[in-house]
């Protein structure tokens, strides 16, 4: 069955015309317009598109799952065949868990924190097929192996909270598949993950899918994950299905504005924040009930035509048909709009000036002290107890560089910028700012000074901005403080300018930030941080949280900001693709210690750690020229109470050497000047690796910008 | 699609309070419940105000006692709705300007309660470590005391007066407060707009009230007026232990006492006195109730 052409083969899905509408308190707000997709058995979908577009809606609708106020208001949702429309409510629930199966973003909240995981697993079979308890058990314990699951006993008798986020999300796809799901909806699961993990999971559903014959549609908003999971794509913006066909066609050929548009703000390999930045899409996405008549994209979209894309909804056009290389656009001018032969890219850029040593960090190290009370420890003697948060940190950064600190979650990272802005002190070591050591200054002891000269951007957009206050009062205070204007219209001016910096609207001053959207709240973030002309801004994974072509302009601002100011940027981040884009130098950190060091050049490319090179393979790229080398960690970050004595990463690492690994810390190995790499193994033979990205020559036309 | 930027014209958010104040009350239209309790509150409120023009007799003045509701007084040939106590002083009288009593001491209490529990909440979530383990222990052992005892300890101590009612019940309402902004508190200042302040350096004072305090307000507001409604029982207890204000000065809970030893013959001395707490009371609550069901759509 499987070897056949899917056409053959009844569809596992089929929608049609779908149509989605959620009725509030103003009126009907349609959520999703004219959706279609068919899903063969096997095959494997993928659905991106930026938050709000609506693509979780359409999974809810397939599951037939839409809440109080929400209704399929046209089109038909077929599955095996059958039109979901006439189910009962009583089919609609033996269908769902078990033909139909669903894995959200967050393993955690999608487990029972008080069930045990084999009791949740156990009550999918006895549901669905009646099982009993001893073969539901062996079902269960069956399928926690089979998702790689180390030693299925003891999972079955562990509670959620017991394991790890990555071990979690395995367990949530275990009780998705043991219904034996003909189709399996996939909501952003590894958004939530670390990027070692993800590619673990990733491989994993593919694997499965194959075994099983289960049809996936994956949902998600990463461009370089789809491209590695899914047979053909549907491109989602405000509603409708913009772009659809085999990610062949739409990677290398994309018709659609919006989509080029997304590619364009991605930082790709050959992206560089001085000859080639991202170019963002102006304006933002139009809310639902404010949609423009016409092409949803128009009033962004630069190939914008009065009198033709603003009357009349656009439909889906054919680029190509046939079976598997179909490629539709829902755009009226895409023949019109001829390919160029220069890639994408905004204005070149003079790289930066780098002035003298502005942060030096050495041999910093922050503990934690826990007090052991139980009373083994009261025996044992050893009532306290670390967690050695950063061990050993030492790293310098330049006047105007851009320094990237990279890592998976728990590596420390966040520990280090809190020891920086003195919200924790040192346990040892030094830090320098201009040369006087802060470190062990907790932030009530600094002066003004080194308080203005030292900032800081948060993750969160929601969070960063007191939800009390106006925009302009918030910015105006830290003017206020840092003394950088003291008379009232003065201030206002400032802020008025900042405002300006940051690319908003002078209004904005006096508005509250639940009225701004998160790429807008995160801009006052980045304006409050160099309010007080700073001399170092740290930035805690501050487009993390963003959308894609939101991201891109943050981004860019930053960078413009930082380059006007020579400002020393700290870019914490999980994400290697944006740290390639705007970083000239990187610290790779796992489990609060450097692995590796140096100029962005030296770090992505051979000599690598085997830690770089394992992450460097883990993060997906969004470029079908792009080949990477796959290498898929075991295990689990080590806890940080009990990191192994020797290597930090020798309980994972895959060019594992031996007991030396284990028991001896290796020392720092310099590759070049400031290049520095701890490991055991020789540089030699660190240098004989192959590099884990290679880029294929472009055989064809590819990705151009769009020319009339 | 709720991070988006919503039209609303800066005159509607810059400055005008009544404004804000205005549309809040639109929202609570939405819900009838809430409307309910506002209607009730603000009959009662009404009448506080306007009780000298609507008291039909003078509170003091004994007219004829034990009168039943209806009866009409001979000498002035006016209706006594509600009837006359034991001394003869006309209930409905009593009750308009006994809503005075309450609706002064009742906020003032709540008000007194919220400001030093809020103090207190502030500084034990806010610090943590030492401060917050000796104000906890501290509202734990005010807290562990049955609530009537602390009224009596209180009131017996310092005498009957308004000034004391205000000190008692701030006494026995700040550790429950106190508990609710330390909660609050715990959860805010780990936002980052809390590290923002703190890492440009200002005051602890002003990122407790500036930063932390305002975020909190929405479950405190629903809480005063659910403790708000407790307030008022509790002053109708004080006065029917007569530990609240000194007669003849009417007094719900004091009318409900003296009501209370003639409850089998005369019925509406005690009842009238604690349908009007209780329609009061009920209005706190359902207008808390309203409010929690507006903030928890948005």
């Amino acid at each position: 069955m499987a070897e056949q052409n899917p056409a053959h083969i009844d569809p596992v899905l089929e929608i049609d015309g779908l149509c989605i509408s959620y009725f509030v308190r103003s009126g009907e707000i349609p959520a999703v317009v004219d959706f279609s997709l068919t899903l063969a058995p096997g095959e494997s979908v993928g659905l991106v598109g930026e938050s709000g577009c609506g693509k979780s809606t359409v999974a809810m609708a397939i599951m037939r799952y839409m809440g109080q106020n929400g209704d399929i208001v046209g089109g038909t949702v077929r599955f095996k065949g059958r039109d979901m429309a006439g189910m009962t409510d009583e089919e609609l629930r033996r269908l769902r868990g078990s033909q139909i199966a669903m894995i959200y973003q967050e393993p955690m909240a999608a487990l029972n924190p008080s069930l045990t995981i084999g009791a949740q697993l156990m009550e999918v079979p006895v549901t669905h097929e009646g099982a009993t308890p001893d073969k539901a058990r062996e079902l269960a314990t069956q399928m926690l192996s089979d998702v790689h699951l180390p030693d299925p006993e003891r999972i079955m008798e562990a509670f959620p909270h017991q394991i790890s986020g990555g071990q979690q999300q395995r367990v949530v796809i275990a009780m998705a598949l043991l219904g034996k799901p003909a189709l399996l909806l996939l909501d952003e699961p590894t958004t939530a993950l670390d990027v070692t993990v993800e590619a673990g999971i990733v491989e994993l559903i593919a694997e499965l899918s194959r075994k099983f014959n289960t049809s996936l549609l994956y949902i998600s908003h990463n461009l370089g994950l789809m491209m590695e999971v899914c047979d053909r794509i549907g491109v989602m913006y405000s509603g409708e299905v913009v772009e659809s066909g085999h990610i062949d066609s739409i990677f290398s050929w994309p018709k659609h504005p919006y989509t080029h548009g997304l590619f364009g703000c991605i930082p790709l390999p050959h992206a560089d924040k001085n000859t080639r930045p991202l170019v963002a899409i102006p304006g933002q996405l139009p809310l639902p009930h404010e949609r423009p008549t016409g092409c949803n994209f128009a009033p962004r979209c630069t190939f914008f035509k009065a009198g033709e894309c603003d009357v009349g909804q656009v439909a889906m056009e054919a680029v190509t048909s046939g079976d598997d290389k179909a490629h539709y656009v829902r755009c009226l001018r895409w023949d019109e709009i001829k390919h160029g032969n220069e890639a994408a890219h905004g204005d070149i850029q003079a790289p930066a000036e780098l002035g003298d040593f502005i942060l030096e960090i050495d041999g910093m190290q922050k503990y934690y002290e826990i007090h052991d009370t139980s009373i083994s420890a009261l025996f044992g003697g050893n009532k306290t107890r670390y967690v050695k948060a950063n061990e050993d940190l030492t790293f310098r950064a330049r006047r105007g560089e851009t320094v990237a600190i990279v890592g998976e979650s728990g590596c420390g990272k966040s520990t280090f910028a809190k020891v920086l802005m003195g919200l924790e002190t040192a346990t040892s070591g030094e830090v320098r700012l201009s040369g006087t050591s802060i470190g062990n200054l907790p932030v009530q002891q600094r002066s003004p000074q080194q308080l203005a000269s030292l900032q800081m951007v948060f993750q969160n957009p929601n969070d960063t901005l007191n939800p009390s206050l106006t925009i302009g009062s918030q910015i105006g205070r830290v003017i206020r403080k840092f003394g950088v204007e003291t008379d009232r219209k003065k201030i206002r001016e400032r802020v008025l300018t900042l405002l300006d910096t940051v690319k908003l609207p002078r209004e904005f001053e006096w508005r509250k930030p639940r009225q701004l959207s998160g790429g807008q709240k995160q801009r006052v973030g980045i304006a409050r941080a160099f309010a007080g002309n700073p001399t170092t801004v740290i930035a805690d994974e501050p487009i993390s949280a963003l959308d894609v072509s939101v991201a891109a302009a943050v981004t860019e601002l930053l960078m413009d900001i930082q380059r006007e100011h020579q400002t020393t940027l700290l870019f914490i981040s999980h994400d290697l693709s944006a740290v390639r884009y705007l970083a000239d130098r990187v610290v790779v950190m796992y489990l609060g210690q450097i692995m590796e060091s140096g100029t962005t050049d030296e770090v992505f490319s051979p000599p690598y750690h085997p830690y770089t090179e394992a992450l460097l393979s883990a993060v997906p790229i969004a470029d079908p020229l792009v080949v990477k080398r796959r290498i898929v960690l075991e295990g689990n970050l080590p806890s940080s109470l009990n990191p192994p004595p020797g290597c930090p990463f020798s309980t994972r690492c895959p060019r594992h050497l031996g007991s030396i690994c284990d028991t001896d810390a290796p020392a720092v190995q310099f590759n070049a000047d400031r290049h520095g790499i701890s490991c055991h193994i020789p540089l030699d033979e660190l240098r004989q690796v192959a590099p884990v990205i290679t880029i294929k020559e472009p055989v064809q036309e590819t990705r151009h910008p769009l020319t009339e | 699609m709720a991070d988006q930027t919503s039209p609303i014209s800066p005159a509607a958010t810059g400055t005008s309070a009544f404004l804000r104040a205005c549309k809040s009350f639109s929202l609570l239209r939405e819900s009838p419940v809430g409307m309910i309790g506002a209607a009730l509150v603000l009959f009662w409120v009404l009448v506080a105000i306007f009780a000298p023009v609507l008291a039909p007799q003078d509170p003091l003045q004994s007219l004829q006692p034990f009168a039943k509701p209806g009866t009409v007084f001979a000498k002035t040939g006016s209706t006594l709705w509600l009837g006359t106590d034991h001394l003869g002083r006309d209930i409905l009288s009593r009750i308009i300007w006994g809503s005075r009593t309450v609706l002064i001491y009742a906020p003032l209490a709540t008000l007194s309660a919220y400001v030093v529990g809020i103090m207190m909440g502030l500084t034990a979530g806010y610090y943590r470590g030492w401060p917050d383990t000796v104000l906890s222990r501290i509202t734990d052992i005010i807290l562990s005391f049955p609530v009537l005892l602390l009224y009596v300890i209180v009131i017996a101590t310092f005498g009957a007066s308004g000034s004391n009612i205000v000190i008692a019940i701030t006494f026995a309402s700040a550790p429950g407060v106190m508990r609710i902004v330390r909660g609050l508190v715990l959860d805010l200042r780990n936002r980052d707009y809390v590290a923002a302040a703190q890492t440009r350096g200002e005051s602890a004072l002003y990122v407790m009230l500036i930063e932390i305090l305002p975020n909190a307000r929405g479950p405190l507001i629903v809480d005063a007026c659910v403790r708000l409604g407790y307030v008022i029982i509790t002053i109708g207890v004080l006065g029917f232990l007569g530990l609240g204000l000194p007669p003849p000065d009417p007094d719900w809970g004091g009318m409900i006492n003296e009501g209370r030893k003639m409850a089998m013959v005369f019925p509406h001395m005690a009842v009238m006195p604690s349908i009007a707490i209780s329609s009061l009371v009920l209005g706190f609550n359902l207008l808390a109730d309203g409010l929690r069901e507006i903030s928890l759509r948005d």
